[in-house]
């Protein structure tokens, strides 16, 4: 399974210990902490607070955080159940790395584009910054979000497990197009191939009609520069694309006539179907919704209560979103928060009175083009139980009679 | 009383004309904040420079599945036995079984391509990889994972001899270049298709 954790202590000793990056998930993301209780003033009214400083602090009281970590190849989940609104802070965007996190001297950054252009070319990333940029609200998701609560469902995932492999945010950089016909780029390229100068070298081959629609060589997000972990100083962003193919720590483009059919675009990143084939260069993530709140770990009281969750599109704007609180019999429009942007996360809203009884609740997304995010039963009949990528079923809550609320992954 | 009616329509003047000249300042900051519309960009913005034939042939590492990107070298069965026990056993198993979470490379039922429905059958080099290329080219750009790199040509070309005979691809007399790498039809071939959709009501 291509999302297998693999930390550094793991590649250090071989295989002996080769399961030790899955032990990690279970010791906790930071050192332990004082109780926000002893350093909370009895009155915070009659006392000065704290001073200036340069960086913001969370309050002491939240503590979200990415999970597993440790590890070199592998995931950390966003904790997408933590979060209101659209916009995922800079330092809890999901990261799935292919060879660690490189840390790279922007003075010494370079961008090379060649292949059939009129001349190869380099750029400096202040090259980059002289161009016009733009900034575009999108989502970023890998392609294996969704593989824990279809391939190994139990009723102890929360949101953050099974779909906080995605993050949204404002990407600020220069569009691709604007690069390419600057750099001059021959009648027979038909795909780009982007590449990495991380220890992966990951490589995918991306169709040029893309690279001249609305791809973005990003340097920035949510208003500063890239983190490292996340591409530092430039990556290809592709908006609706799935997340290997927005090439982090980018340093090649080469225009080609053909897809270079690498690893990330055959063994990997690759669709089982049903009927002896695998669908390749399945670059866009379907439309896809699941509720964020009310969800495990989360326990609800009789009463009114918002149902809360995000949705989203590779292929545009979400045009509804469906909730049903009654196990999928009948289903209410839920409130968009508006803008609804392009190829964006979509917080959806529903108020809903629990009569205390158990229930079953979900989500249905519906795109601009018509999709509609399909059920488990139909996912399973198109792909089957042992598809690897693009998992965007239903997702479904169920709340007991207690006013706990688990993960099911049958209906 | 004379002086005072002077002095009063002085004042009156006065205040007319400050409010005069207020109301043209404003009106002047109104008729001039135009603007030029943004020029149109020019094709060419002359920002970066021409890369020179060492730079690109520094980073131009692809191999593609037509063989372009293959250097000159070759490797055999037995001297990617050796760097395989040395370099990739330690992961990836002496029989190339999979190590924990380090994938499986060789074996694999071949006949049938029922992934789909099994989740338990591994996709190895010889049952799921569709181009013999490829594993050149991974090997070479990625691959010891702790020193991707540090391979000589004559070694990946070794390693990927080895494979492909593990997985029953070539014999083990065959001897792996950049002639015959792009001409291998590797089993799992056939099975890829290319996605086709583009959106709306149906589901596949």
């Amino acid at each position: 399974m291509s999302d297998a954790p693999i930390s550094r202590r793991t590649l250090l000793a071989g295989a002996a210990v080769g399961a030790s990056g899955l032990l990690l998930e279970k010791l906790p993301a930071t050192s332990p902490q004082p109780s926000p209780a002893t350093i909370v003033p009895q009155d915070p009214s009659a006392v000065p607070g704290g001073p200036t400083t340069p960086l913001s602090a969370r309050s002491p009281f939240e503590n979200p955080s990415r999970t597993p970590t440790g590890v070199i190849t592998g995931p950390a989940y966003s904790p997408i159940h933590e979060l209101s609104g659209t916009i995922t802070p800079s330092d809890l965007v999901f990261e799935r790395h292919h060879a660690g996190v490189a840390l790279i001297d922007p003075k010494r950054y370079k961008l090379l584009v060649h292949g059939l252009v009129d001349e190869p070319m380099t750029f400096t990333l202040d090259d980059l910054y002289r161009f016009p940029s733009v900034s575009r609200v999108h989502f970023l998701e890998c392609s294996g979000n969704g593989r824990n609560g279809y391939r190994n469902p139990k009723p102890e995932l929360t949101p953050q497990m099974i779909d906080g492999l995605t993050s949204n945010g404002e990407w600020t950089g220069v569009p691709l197009a604007t690069l390419l016909r600057d750099v001059g780029v021959k009648r027979s390229a038909s795909w780009i191939l982007a590449e990495g100068g991380d220890a992966s070298k990951l490589s995918r081959s991306i169709p040029i009609e893309k690279a001249m629609d609305d791809a973005i060589l990003a340097y920035a997000f949510n208003g500063e520069p890239l983190r490292p972990a996340h591409g530092y100083p430039v990556r290809l962003f592709l908006p609706g694309y799935e997340a290997n193919t927005c090439i982090k720590w980018l340093r090649r483009i080469k225009l080609v006539d053909q897809p270079n059919m690498s690893r990330d675009e055959t063994a990997k990143y690759t669709d089982p179907l049903p009927g002896g084939k695998a669908r390749q260069f399945s670059f866009v993530m379907d439309a896809k919704s699941i509720i964020t709140r009310p969800a495990y770990p989360t326990r609800i009281a009789r009463g009114w209560l918002e149902i809360s969750g995000l949705a989203w599109s590779g292929r545009g704007k979400i045009a509804r979103v469906d909730v049903s609180t009654d196990g999928g019999k009948t289903w209410t429009v839920a409130e968009l928060q508006a803008p609804v942007l392009t190829k964006a996360h979509t917080r959806f809203r529903l108020p809903w009175e629990w009569n205390g009884k158990p229930t079953t609740l979900m989500s249905r997304a519906i795109d601009e083009t018509g999709y509609v995010q399909p059920t488990l039963a139909a996912f399973e009949a198109g792909r089957g139980p042992g598809t690897d990528f693009h998992f965007n079923h239903i997702r479904t809550w169920a709340v007991r009679g207690d006013g706990t609320v688990v993960y099911e992954a049958t209906t | 009383m004379k002086h005072a009616r002077v002095l009063a329509a002085l004042c009156l003047v006065v205040t007319i004309g400050a409010c005069r000249g207020r109301e043209a300042v404003l009106e002047q900051q109104a008729s001039t904040a135009t603007a030029q519309p943004a020029p149109s960009v020019p094709q060419h913005f002359q920002i970066g420079r021409v890369a020179t034939a060492e730079e690109v042939r520094a980073w131009n590492i692809d191999v593609n599945s037509s063989g372009d990107g293959l250097p000159a070298g070759h490797g055999t069965y037995a001297a990617g036995a050796t760097v395989f026990a040395r370099q990739c056993a330690v992961c990836h198993g002496t029989q190339g079984e999979g190590l924990g979470t380090f994938p499986r490379l060789i074996g694999g039922p071949k006949n049938a391509f029922n992934f789909a429905s099994d989740p338990t059958i591994p996709k190895t080099i010889g049952n799921y990889w569709p181009y013999a290329t490829t594993v050149y080219d991974y090997i070479h750009r990625a691959m010891p994972l702790s020193a991707p790199g540090s391979l000589t040509t004559d070694q990946v070309y070794s390693v990927v001899a080895f494979l492909l005979a593990e997985n029953g691809i070539i014999d083990k007399a065959t001897v792996v270049d950049a002639h015959l790498l792009p001409r291998i039809q590797m089993p799992a071939r056939p099975h890829f298709v290319t996605d086709d959709r583009k959106g709306g009501p149906v589901f596949r």
